[in-house]
């Protein structure tokens, strides 16, 4: 095996050994620390020692005993759908009217819809603070929704656009000329096409306001707290098990959203057709 | 139905007659379907200017008030030892950072660009998985990791390394396994994207012109994946000059970052001034990174890399 | 179905278009064409790449608004109407089939589209269907189709709500060279079967010989010849038609009081140029031309050096140098009886026989 050739110019398995290891063992630190939390939240003790010396299921009874904990998630998870729901249909909406629209005004558009990416977080979130502030909207779930909204519509953009790159618009000018409006157009041929990237954007969209913590910091506070406000308080005073828990439950959403994308994406109606390339989906990820 | 041989002629005869009111309508409707689609844009732009970029043109203001007086010293506070112990600390940081994530990243998107699909594909999966998982839940993984009596610890000392535990987070060490950990997928992502689009021609032909392995790697394929490199670079350390999570809970207030200023000015002092300065460096920093970069190589390649 | 009654006003319209120009910035696409295209008729807009012929159609679809001009399907101006209102169906260079659909879920959009009742519809598609022989497939997924299938398939989707006017831009230039001709020769027949208005934008000018009632030759966003195939090829009215049509070769002549004369001789030609003014060229397609043995009855005569001879199958290429540098070609079928060819070097006579002569000027008078 390790004689075996492994490229075209005749590099041995065994002279790439080394970059096997490597890429292995980056690969294991990229992955195993999230991991070992989940061991860690059925341990008996305080102290998070590995292996625990017991197993229990103390920290998750703390976890859904605890009003407070039980509050914050139902907050996030709220925010997080309306987020999702939100920045979803505006984000969408965008590519496409980026991408048919011929005005010369796109590239400024494409430009602005960027910068919240580009944009320092922290700067994002005082000065929505403070105009929160002026607006009576801090600690409240509209304020938390809206903000949210503008931290994911980006991305969604980007998700959406990058299928639209791919996608062959004479598709949706062959409708309209069989006797489709434009909207019909839209909604029977294209968005079926790319509904796996628009629901990747959804999720991707529910995922960011999920796990957003410098805004909710600055903005989500008092009753309205979310969950990554709470935890973030909490680890910065000491490191509590019950967060093991709730990290384990975050990580089993996060495996479930990234699962349905992979399934999504590789469903049969998403098939290549000639003239398509397929889309580096993947990568628009980060 | 005749041969109609110079058609156009005859019709430039009665071309002025009505020539006028089509081409008015023609412009109208042309300008009414761009405005209108356009127009979809107007929604998410109106809510990303009222929500996020209103407020930064406010702090901008912000930082040359004082009272109601126009003023540099929020500016030159800035100069202070304070502040810019915070400015070295963190370019150091996020220098050291993106440079151990190229040095990780870049073996690693190489290797998944050499495997099967299929395997690339699982491999792939691994690299997204920390991106969707919950950055505080990462940031807790290493807590616990790297605390006194932590796994890290304990298992180093079993295994006889050490005697006494070390000193692994609430400090610069830990700050930056801790950032390496949130960015390296960042670096990995354009690479590879870069990399698979790389023609394996540009290989065949480096080595039938008698380019050794290494040779071909060096003299062909890396300067070909210069773009991915280039677009994880810039997302790497720009991502990392703004950074506020990691540094604050796994600096433990040891490792003081500009964002980290930010916060304590507005938090603890509410003193917009300090804040709105501090930020208006932290954005002029990031901006003058990316269209300095942007007039080296390109906006395109940058955004194209990902 | 009305529409395989055959041809008749009912199930196709004119198109008339008038003085339609659109510019891009500086560059002109189309530059004040005007065209009558009459009810039923089978038009191709040839040209080459770039030449407006897409825009032309695209125009005539409704999805690029000319700067100025009108567009007229019957007695109604069309202009304006977006293309959804048209009614005219369209099938695109790569088809644009739709992969989430199978087969009869493409054929069968234009008439839900229409609020067409469902049983009528699975009707109308099976019948449709049929008519491009492809009865067997309806339930079949787009990526099960070959090449040829798929583009039956875009043709049905195009005809099966009974459009009056057909547009079709390139739809046989992804195919094989075998399959291409068996299409244009089915399309052909479609046409003549359903009778509606039909334009076809090809680059190809045999295709476009093959299958239309009329041929418009366009470049540079102008019309350079209009006619049937046959007068298009056989009576080019410009230098760029003889060249972009068939294979020719261009001797410039010289006029004299009114006749063409090729180094003094004078030629007898089949009728007198018809844009007599500016230089004149002697059109000379290798078909044409007859290999001299003996008599020249009714012949212009021209002597040269046989130069190269060309194996081309079915028929030998015989280049020959003229005097002056000007190089002809003369084609032979392929048979084996008959004179061998003269070896390169040798000399030749050549003749254009009298009805075959026809001269073009350099550039169409403007």
């Amino acid at each position: 095996m390790l004689r075996r050739p492994a490229t075209e110019t005749q590099i041995t398995h065994g002279g790439r050994l080394w970059l096997y290891v490597l890429g292995g063992l980056t690969l294991l630190f990229l992955i195993l620390p999230s991991l070992l939390v989940i061991p860690l939240s059925f341990s008996d003790s305080r102290y998070l020692a590995f292996p625990p010396p017991g197993w229990s299921t103390r920290w998750y009874e703390a976890y859904f005993d605890a009003i407070e904990w039980r509050d914050a998630t139902a907050m996030s998870f709220t925010a997080a759908t309306l987020t999702m729901v939100i920045s979803t249909a505006l984000g969408t909406l965008a590519a496409y009217g980026m991408h048919t629209s011929q005005s010369r005004f796109t590239q400024l558009a494409y430009a602005t819809f960027m910068l919240p990416l580009i944009i320092p977080g922290i700067l994002i979130a005082i000065g929505i603070f403070l105009l929160y502030a002026h607006l009576g909207l801090n600690n409240t779930l509209t304020g938390i929704v809206l903000a949210h909204s503008v931290m994911a519509i980006p991305l969604v953009v980007i998700l959406v656009a990058s299928s639209f790159k791919s996608y062959d618009m004479n598709q949706e000018m062959v409708a309209r000329s069989l006797g489709a409006s434009r909207p019909w157009a839209f909604l029977t041929v294209t968005l079926p096409q790319i509904k796996t990237s628009v629901i990747s954007a959804a999720l991707l969209a529910f995922i960011t306001s999920l796990d957003e913590v410098v805004i909710s910091l600055f903005i989500a506070g008092g009753d309205k707290a979310t969950l990554t406000r709470r935890m973030f308080n909490a680890l910065r005073d000491e490191i509590d098990p019950t967060i093991a828990a709730i990290s384990t439950l975050l990580i089993l959403i996060s495996v479930f959203l990234l699962g349905l994308t992979q399934l999504l994406q590789r469903s049969p109606s998403q098939q290549p057709t000639p003239g398509n390339e397929p889309s580096p989906r993947q990568s628009a990820k980060a | 139905m005749t041969t109609t041989s110079l058609a156009d002629e005859v019709g430039r005869r009665d071309h002025a007659a009505w020539k006028a009111p089509n081409e008015a309508a023609y412009r109208r409707r042309e300008r009414s379907e761009t405005t209108v689609l356009a127009a979809l844009a107007v929604p998410g732009l109106l809510l990303i200017g009222a929500i996020a970029l209103t407020p930064i043109a406010w702090l901008f203001w912000l930082s040359f008030r004082s009272g109601s007086d126009f003023t540099f010293e929020h500016y030159e506070r800035l100069l202070h030892p304070t502040y810019t112990l915070t400015l070295q600390t963190t370019f150091e940081l996020s220098f050291l950072v993106t440079a151990i994530c190229i040095a990780l990243g870049y073996p690693l998107a190489y290797l998944i660009s050499q495997v099967r699909p299929r395997l690339a594909g699982f491999l792939l999966l691994l690299v997204l998985f920390p991106v969707w998982t919950s950055l505080l839940v990462r940031c807790y993984a290493w807590l616990v990791l790297l605390q006194r009596r932590g796994v890290v610890n304990s298992w180093l000392q079993d295994m006889g390394l050490i005697d006494a535990p070390l000193r692994l987070m609430h400090n610069f060490t830990g700050t930056t396994i801790g950032m390496v950990h949130i960015m390296l997928p960042f670096m990995v992502l354009p690479l590879y994207a870069t990399m698979r689009s790389l023609n394996r021609d540009y290989m065949r032909a480096a080595a039938n012109l008698g380019a050794s392995p290494v040779k071909a790697f060096w003299g062909v394929f890396v300067p070909l994946s210069f773009p991915g490199l280039f677009a994880g670079i810039i997302i790497v350390f720009v991502l990392c000059l703004g950074f506020y999570v990691t540094p604050a809970l796994l600096g433990g207030g040891r490792v003081m970052m500009w964002s980290m200023q930010i916060e304590r000015n507005v938090t603890y002092h509410s003193d917009w001034g300090a804040a709105s300065a501090l930020g208006v460096v932290l954005l002029a920093m990031t901006l003058a990174i990316l269209w300095g970069v942007g007039r080296l190589i390109g906006f395109d390649r940058i955004v194209g890399g990902r | 179905m009305t529409a395989v009654n055959g041809k008749g006003s009912a199930i196709s319209l004119p198109i008339s278009i008038r003085n339609v120009t659109k510019t891009y910035g500086t560059f002109t696409a189309l530059d004040n064409v005007s065209l009558e295209i009459a009810s039923g008729e089978f038009i191709t807009l040839l040209g080459p790449s770039g030449s407006g012929k897409t825009t032309l159609l695209m125009v005539l679809a409704g999805f690029i608004r000319p700067a100025s001009g009108e567009v007229r399907f019957g007695d109604r101006d069309v202009s304006l109407l977006p293309p959804h209102k048209r009614d005219v169906g369209m099938v695109f260079q790569n088809y644009a089939l739709f992969p989430h659909m199978t087969v009869a879920g493409n054929v069968g959009y234009p008439l839900r589209l229409r609020g067409v009742a469902k049983s009528e519809i699975a009707d109308r598609v099976q019948k449709v269907l049929a008519l491009v022989q492809l009865g067997e497939l309806g339930t079949r997924n787009i990526d099960q189709l070959s090449g040829g299938q798929r583009q039956r398939v875009a043709l049905a989707r195009a005809i099966v709500f009974e459009p009056r006017i057909l547009l079709m831009d390139e739809p046989l230039s992804a195919l094989d060279k075998k399959l291409r001709e068996q299409m244009q020769i089915e399309v052909r027949h479609l046409h003549q079967r359903l009778g509606m208005t039909t334009v076809y934008v090809t680059h190809d000018q045999r295709e476009a010989l093959t299958m239309s009632d009329r041929v418009a030759v366009i470049d540079k966003g102008r019309f350079h010849q209009i006619g049937s195939p046959r007068d298009v090829y056989e009576r080019p009215e410009s230098r760029f038609i003889a060249e972009f049509i068939g294979e020719s070769h261009l001797v410039a002549v010289s006029m004299r009081g009114g006749t063409a004369h090729y180094r003094d001789r004078p030629l007898q030609l089949a009728e007198p140029p018809r844009h007599p003014s500016g230089q004149q060229f002697l059109v000379m397609r290798p078909e044409k031309l007859k290999l001299l043995t003996g008599g020249e009855d009714g012949l212009n005569v021209f002597e040269g050096t046989a130069r190269e001879i060309v194996y081309q199958g079915e028929s030998t290429l015989l280049y020959v140098d003229l005097p002056d540098d000007v190089e002809v070609a003369i084609r032979q079928p392929a048979t084996n009886v008959g004179p061998a060819l003269p070896a390169p070097g040798t000399p030749v006579r050549l003749g254009l026989p009298a009805g075959d002569t026809m001269l073009v000027p350099a550039e169409r008078a403007p």
